[in-house]
């Protein structure tokens, strides 16, 4: 109908219209001259136009498809030719620059700097040699590793140019700066849209080729079109360069892909669809992978987990090997000096950090409900980690057990695997392999399996005991195997091998065939390993011999009489007579061995069994089955002397009676081992289609920094979010570290009480979402301010990051091991590599969750710390131990039980982010020392009942950025009730106090604090960076009680990790003013570095720096409410001590200097 | 990774088959046959099956066997994993799963599994969002369906698919905010002849139930963390509080969910609620045996044992049984050779006891070993670790909710051996 109103409206036009498509072409310009029919024949364009859009689209996605299998294919096969491509383009250049510098050899550096300047002129002239001269310079000074960038926009206008050489040139020149000069570079990009449409096949391709080694992620895109067209392209040259496009696209896109943890999964399935064994793409994402799997969906983490164990073979050295001295170093290294640890470095095992990191973030997802992710982390553990680290595996793969039946089949399998290597990782959950009579029969094999390889001289018995129902089990099929499994124990433990061959000789007389059946052919087997001693038993099997029917217990039995003849004398003949009456009817696999009996019975006492033994060799000749034919034959040569074999029947007896050694009895899953874990292959013992051979570790590792990712210019974003990341640590901590006791409130059916009571939560809420609304437009501010203007101070905070990262790495390594620095409380060295490593590492992951493992990591050393400084405090621990006798519930009693009291929502989350970002670039840390101290605040005489004590938690405060964190433990100790405690509003010096949070309080207590009961809060005070005590009252229902606290210097601070330059830098800035010392003799007990830390920290809230030097130790902090620097360094001479303060403020310094030489002069402890 | 997917049911008919790639005839299923006749059992059925061509990954859920066709290298346990959410959001959306029910839902079964699967791949699994982009079927939606025509796929991309809390769906409201907690505990023993416990363990899980209005972050203590050895969690809880501080801190999935599942370190006795006395022996000269069953409470906190059921999975020359319950029912399926006594409650003041006499196949041998004993019961209000929840608090909403635990004990695996 269309098509009849088109031909109806263009008739004017006198074109016949032949297709649509050029109705429109044709059209578009008389639209305006039609009056009448504009409106319709508009609508008839429009949808032209849309058909005319969809047709190159559709006709796109069959290319697509084609162009995928197509060029992944030739991606593979043209890899090589490409590369030596390449290198023909290199020696090109090469020999170009040779010939450029042969020119400019008189050229000195200081002339090419100054001659830089008339690059532009030349460049921007119009005559073509001169832009071709300049060009050749500005490639010579990128060979020689010089800046070229600031001629980017003079370079990018040739690119246009007829000129070949030229041309190439520039493309030289765009591949290498492009990256970094993103909007200038996309002006280019038309060009090589231009030049990809050439006739010329050479620049065609060339265009492409840059194109795509443009890794600016921008122009995807266009890189995919330009690739869709070449791949079509007449010229084989240009289909061939899109083949590699398509790998260098991957690449950009594998990268670009990975910055959101929903597509990671994805992204890796497709990597590992089309070209898995492309290692290399992984190294620049590993880290982020690794940072990202935790929040990654599930299916992703079991394809990504198993993507990373193939790569971290490849590219870490074996953890394996000198494991004991790997610990023992461990320890040693703390203590010991320098040189020492030097000397031990090259001897060790040093893990990668990278490695570390792999590990560290898969364990917790052996916690994941999915069974698959356990499992896949338990085969990378199992196949990465250090032997002694492998068993946190064990638990996790137990409780897998509970799942559904294949899910169990699959998982005992592996831990058969498992278990026969490392007999101790699953021997304490034994018993979760005991048979139920209700398990399926795989099921019941596999556990079989694994009891028997857990067996040893500790158990043996249990698992006898145990094997002893199983063989009455009404599964035949399963009792069998339980008699093969008992085989194995007697052959493994020979401690036991008596008695099992006892119990299997009662098992004979069992009613069920199989059963017996079975328990022969094990006997067999056992008796093969101490023959001499069983006659008996032979006796017994050959008595039982007529009621056997199953063939191959038959066989056994009459392999064991031939075998052991001279043992029985007379028994052997007997039975070989009954054989020789039924030969023809018994199986053939009973027929064989009946011959061989019979040829031993001949060469032994061919007196009594010469003519049974004809007899029975006459009746094999003429035996159906040739095997029988052929044995009989080769028999009747071997032991009947005549002319023709003279030569070997002479030593037929020692042919066939000579001493057999005993068969092994050993697990099926023996070598299973050779396949990866937890695959299909290892499951069918057979290697499954698509199955990748895990590599052995290599020798030596390969280079490490192919990891290391380097923030460029272009992103910034994910730049200033890594700067960010050095803050949440801080803020992430607070969720956890702000504590409060709740043990009070233990009422007894807290099940359904637990409900009722919420009073409060509305303020809290409220107060929540504007604080959150304040501080991320606060954040959002200053993220992009200092996006904008910082540009260059990020960058270099950057590599500042990534140099402390390293030197954090090398102090590690000095430590003798990557493992346990974070959990020893001693090294500081710890807590900040790991920050350092997280803030540079996790780049881009944006996620609120991803960044908190630094935050535990503290945490828990937070939490080791009033252990370790108990000494410090002897005289308050008493008090506190005290108090916490109160709650009986407490399941520690020197680690106050925490409890978060902010809403860790993820909106909080988020927010803690930004305001980190917002913050300075300051790495704060965790307190190094919390002091158990607790202060007085009310008195219960003056309180009325109600006492008060607050102590200093040294945490980042979670009601505001500038408040100091106080814990206030609450008591009533008078005999009624306490209700509506809160503090009074009016705060008087201008200190802001925020109240603690009633809901908090009351949602425990319902309103009230019960008499004898007490409760511990946090609460948060702004002391304007002045020691002034803040002034407030803490009411009741009924009275007001006028308290204050007032803070030691030290507790005005907040530790901040930095590195040594950094501090001799921001050192060398407060000087004269800003700076005090004193010169003080130290106390004799007080010159080990360690304990000069411990005073120091214990003093004031300040991180520790590890230092290179014993003589200089430094400390840095920052007040909490301005946030100003605060550097202490303390120089050794001698006795005699340098106290260093530079500080802006002025006040505190010398506060602080006083209180340190106190500390320092005074000896006790 | 999964080629296709076939719905086998018990007898053998294959009722629904699905690929997400090339189509692969259903010939293939034949090399599953064959296993699945030479298990006798269904539930001997290897899980893996190798063909000449492909691998054969089967689970066996409500008497239906999912088979999937892969055909190259993937971890097995993925794809079982796989196979039982499949099976579980069927469960979730029709009410159960059976052959009836998914051919009376062919159609959403198929948007289902196209939802779940790309190319091979799981793409949602997360109930919450395959809820909103497939409705699940209720009486009134498949008559508003049929007379207005709309179809019960959702239009737009669920908020939560992009979110960085992908189990939850956005813009949930109630009127009624209510969160219920059961804490089911299961115990798995092995008691000998005697009495005595050969292994014994509690395993434990939190279903939750929450029906809670926009966005709420939960918090959930427990008086007694440390009893908890081994946990797993769904994917919304934050690892490191409990890591930390022992608490479950989330934000809960919409509706039904497992919160997490535990175990309670083996170091704890296991309190065994029930004794049973039991003798059951066979005679050689006569076709007859004798049974003779009691089950009383023993450690029960103070507690009524209820639900209790012994099964008796009888050696197959029994032929039937003749036997007086002082309590309950008694049935005795000579198919099956399933004797099943159903108790109910266990009163200590009358013991319940079951007697009588059992008749063997004439002629047959009497029956060398001796059956075991299964046990189910159920204790309400008790959970038999000891495990207590302390509060759960909420944060991040305004309404109060309306708040509940039940504690359930139940035995698992309990299997007395004679």
């Amino acid at each position: 109908m269309l098509g009849m109103s088109a031909n109806s409206v263009s008739y004017n036009d006198q074109g016949s219209v032949e297709s649509g498509v050029d109705a429109v072409q044709e059209s578009i310009p008389t639209t305006t001259n039609l009056g009448l029919f504009g409106a319709e024949f508009k609508n008839y364009i429009q949808t032209l136009e849309s058909l005319l859009v969809l047709m190159p689209v559709s006709k796109m996605n069959g290319t697509i498809a084609g162009l995928r299998s197509d060029a992944v294919g030739a991606m593979r096969s043209a890899l090589v030719s490409a590369e030596n491509l390449q290198l023909t383009l290199k020696t090109d250049l090469s020999s170009e620059d040779r010939a450029l510098t042969n020119k400019h050899s008189c050229g000195s550096q200081e002339k090419l700097n100054k001659g830089n300047d008339d690059l532009k002129e030349m460049l921007e002239s119009n005559k073509e040699s001169l832009k071709l001269d300049a060009m050749r310079r500005v490639v010579e000074l990128i060979a020689k590793g010089k800046n070229a960038s600031h001629l980017f926009p003079a370079v990018v206008k040739n690119v246009a140019s007829k000129n070949i050489e030229l041309k190439k040139l520039v493309y030289v020149y765009l591949v290498r700066y492009a990256e970094e000069q993103q909007d200038l570079a996309l002006l280019s990009i038309s060009t090589f849209q231009r030049a990809l449409k050439e006739p010329n096949q050479l620049i065609r391709a060339s265009a492409l080729r840059v194109l795509s080694s443009i890794r600016v992620p921008i122009i995807v895109p266009i890189m995919m079109l330009a690739i869709k067209e070449a791949a079509t392209d007449l010229s084989p040259y240009v289909r061939k360069t899109a083949a590699h496009a398509i790998q260098k696209l991957y690449s950009t896109t594998l990268g670009l892909l990975l910055e959101k943890r929903l597509v990671a999964g994805s992204v890796v399935m497709a990597f590992e669809e089309v070209c898995p064994d492309r290692i290399d793409l992984i190294h620049k994402n590993y880290r982020k992978l690794c940072n990202l799997l935790v929040d990654v969906e599930e299916w992703g983490q079991v394809v990504i987990i198993h993507m990373l164990t193939r790569y971290a073979r490849t590219q870490f050295v074996s953890p394996w090997r000198d494991d004991a001295q790997f610990d023992e170093n461990n320890e040693k290294a703390f203590y010991d000096s320098e040189e020492e640890k030097r000397k031990d470095q090259s001897i060790s095992y040093i893990m990668d950090p990278d490695h570390r990191l792999l590990l560290r973030n898969t364990k917790p997802l052996l916690q994941s409900r999915n069974t698959a992710v356990v499992m896949a982390v338990a085969q990378l553990y199992w196949h990465l980690a250090p032997k002694h680290e492998v068993s946190i595996v064990t638990k996790s793969l137990v409780r897998l057990l509970r799942s559904h039946r294949e899910v169990q089949y699959i998982v005992l399998q592996n831990i058969a695997t498992m278990s026969i290597q490392r007999k101790g990782m699953f021997e304490p959950f034994m018993k979760s392999f005991y048979v139920r009579s209700t398990d399926a029969t795989h099921i019941k094999t596999l556990k079989l399996e694994i009891l028997t390889n857990l067996a040893n001289e500790a158990n043996i018995s249990t698992i006898l005991r145990e094997f002893q129902t199983y063989v009455k089990s009404q599964d035949k099929a399963f009792a069998a195997a339980t008699i093969q499994a008992i085989g194995r124990c007697a052959t493994d433990i020979s401690e036991v091998t008596d008695s099992c061959l006892n119990g299997l000789v009662l098992l004979l007389s069992n009613r069920d065939e199989t059963v017996v059946a079975e328990s022969v052919v094990v006997i067999k087997k056992l008796l093969q390993t101490q023959p001499s001693q069983h006659s008996d038993i032979i006796k017994h099997m050959a008595k039982l011999f007529d009621n056997i029917t199953v063939p191959m217990a038959r066989a056994s039995i009459l392999w064991l009489m031939g075998e052991y003849c001279e043992n029985v004398p007379k028994i052997a003949p007997d039975v070989l007579r009954k054989m020789a009456k039924n030969f023809t009817s018994e199986e053939d696999i009973v027929k064989l061995q009946t011959v061989n009996l019979a040829a031993k019975l001949y060469l032994t006492n061919s007196k009594q069994t010469k003519l049974l033994t004809q007899y029975i060799l006459n009746l094999g000749k003429y035996d159906q089955n040739y095997d029988i034919r052929d044995r009989t034959r080769f028999i009747r040569q071997l032991i009947v002397p005549n002319e023709k074999s003279g030569a070997l029947s002479k030593y037929a007896r020692r042919i066939l009676m000579a001493s057999k050694p005993a068969p092994v009895l050993q697990s099926a899953f023996k070598d299973r081992d050779r396949f990866q874990l937890g695959t299909l292959s290892h499951t069918l013992n057979a290697t499954a289609t698509g199955y990748l051979e895990l590599s052995d570790w290599p020798a030596v590792a390969p280079d490490q920094s192919v990891r290391n990712v380097e923030v460029v210019e272009p992103v910034k974003e994910t730049g200033a979010l890594a700067l960010g990341k050095s803050k949440p640590a801080k803020s992430e901590k607070k969720f956890y570290s702000d504590s409060e006791q709740e043990e009070g409130s233990n009422s007894e059916d807290s099940s359904s009480s637990s409900s009722s009571e919420e009073s409060g939560s509305e303020s809290e809420s409220e107060e929540d979402s504007q604080e959150s609304k304040k501080s991320s437009s606060q954040s959002e501010n200053s993220s992009s301010d200092s996006s904008d203007s910082d540009k260059k101070k990020k960058t270099q905070r950057n590599k500042k990051l990534q140099q402390q990262k390293s030197a954090s790495n090398d102090r590690k390594q000095k430590n003798g091991s990557a493992v346990k620095v974070d959990t020893k409380s001693g090294s500081e060295s710890g807590s900040e590599s790991s920050l350092s490593e997280n803030s540079s590492e996790s780049g881009s992951g944006s996620e609120p969750d991803s960044d908190s493992d630094s935050g535990t990591d503290q945490k828990t050393k937070a939490k080791h710390k009033p252990v370790k400084s108990k000494p410090v405090s002897k005289v308050d621990q008493k008090k506190e131990v005290s108090l916490l006798d109160l709650d009986d519930f407490s399941p520690a009693p020197l680690t106050t039980p925490k409890r978060s009291i902010l809403s860790p929502s993820l909106l909080s989350d988020l927010q803690g982010l930004s305001i980190a970002t917002s913050g300075s670039a300051l790495q704060a840390s965790s307190p190094v020392f919390v002091p158990e101290t607790s202060h007085e605040l009310l008195h219960r005489m003056t309180g009325k009942g109600l006492s008060a004590q607050y102590r200093f938690t040294r945490q980042p405060c979670i009601y505001g950025n500038n408040m100091v964190s106080l814990q206030l433990t609450l008591s009533n100790s008078s005999d009624q009730a306490l209700e509506n405690i809160h503090i009074s509003e009016r705060s008087s010096t201008g200190q802001d106090i925020h109240r603690f949070n009633t809901i908090d309080v009351f949602s425990i207590s319902p309103e009230r604090l019960e008499p004898q009961a007490s409760v511990t809060v946090s609460m948060g005070a702004d002391f304007n960076d002045s020691t002034q005590a803040a002034n407030f009252q803490l009411c009741t229902k009924e009275d007001e009680f006028s308290v204050s606290i007032q803070p030691a210097v030290g507790e005005l601070l907040l530790p901040v990790t930095m590195s040594e330059p950094d501090f001799t830098k921001e050192q060398s800035k407060l000087v004269g003013m800003n700076e005090s010392s004193a010169t003080i003799s130290m106390a004799p007990d007080n010159v080990s570095s360690q304990s000069i830390n411990r005073k120091v920290v214990s003093v004031a809230n300040l991180g520790v720096l590890t230092s290179d030097q014993d003589t200089i130790h430094r400390f840095a902090g920052k007040t909490v409410s301005s946030g100003s620097l605060v550097l202490v360094s303390v120089t050794l001479r001698d006795s005699d001590a340098l106290v260093t303060i530079n500080t802006e403020k002025t006040v505190i310094a010398s506060m602080l200097l006083r209180q340190l030489k106190t500390a320092l002069t005074n000896s006790a402890t | 990774m999964i080629h296709s997917l076939f719905l086998i049911n018990n007898v053998g008919d294959l009722f629904l088959e699905k690929h997400w790639k090339s189509v692969i005839s259903r010939s293939v299923c034949d090399y599953f046959f064959e296993a699945r006749e030479k298990a006798v059992e269904p539930e001997n059925v290897p899980p893996v099956i190798h063909t000449p061509h492909h691998y054969l990954i089967n689970i066996y859920r409500e008497k239906i066997f999912f088979v999937s066709v892969i055909q190259t290298e993937v971890p097995p346990l993925f794809v079982i994993e796989f196979l039982h959410q499949v099976a579980e959001t069927f469960q979730d959306y029709f009410g159960e799963c059976s052959e009836t029910t998914i051919n009376d839902n062919v159609v959403i079964v198929y948007e289902l599994l196209e939802e779940m699967l790309d190319n091979g791949f799981p793409l949602a699994t997360e109930s919450n969002i395959l809820k909103e982009l497939i409705r699940p079927p209720t009486t009134l939606r498949s008559m508003v369906n049929t007379i207005t025509g709309i179809s019960n796929i959702g239009q737009t991309l669920p908020a939560g698919q992009l979110s960085s809390i992908p189990w939850r769906r956005a813009g949930v409201k109630y009127s009624n905010n209510e969160a219920y907690f059961d804490v089911v505990e299961e115990i798995d023993a092995i008691l000998d002849k005697s009495g005595s416990t050969v292994f014994a363990e509690i395993q434990g899980g939190i279903d939750a139930c929450v029906k809670l209005s926009g966005m709420p972050d939960l918090t959930l203590s427990f008086m007694n963390p440390r009893l908890l050895d081994d946990v797993s969690f769904h994917p919304c809880v934050r690892y490191k509080r409990w890591e930390s501080e022992k608490v479950i801190s989330f934000i809960p999935p919409d509706g039904n969910f497992q919160l997490m599942s535990y175990h309670v370190s083996a170091q704890n006795l296991v309190a065994i609620p029930v004794y049973v006395k039991q003798n059951i022996s066979f005679f050689e000269s006569g076709p007859s045996g004798r049974l003779d069953i009691t089950v009383g409470p023993k450690q029960t906190m103070g507690k009524t044992v209820e639900c209790v059921v012994v099964t008796i999975h009888m050696p197959k020359v029994v032929l039937s049984a003749n036997l007086n319950a002082t309590q309950g029912t008694y049935n005795y399926d000579p198919v099956t050779k399933v004797l099943m006594w159903d108790i109910g409650k266990l009163n200590p003041q009358k013991l319940p006891n079951l007697k009588g006499s059992l008749s063997l196949q004439s002629g047959a041998p009497k029956p060398e070993e001796i059956p075991n004993l299964n046990i189910d019961l159920k204790i309400q209000q008790l959970a038999i670790s000891g495990l207590k929840v302390n509060q759960l608090e909420m944060f991040g909403e305004k309404y109060k909710p309306f708040k509940g635990v039940k504690y359930v004990t139940k035995a698992g695996k309990f299997q007395v051996r004679m």
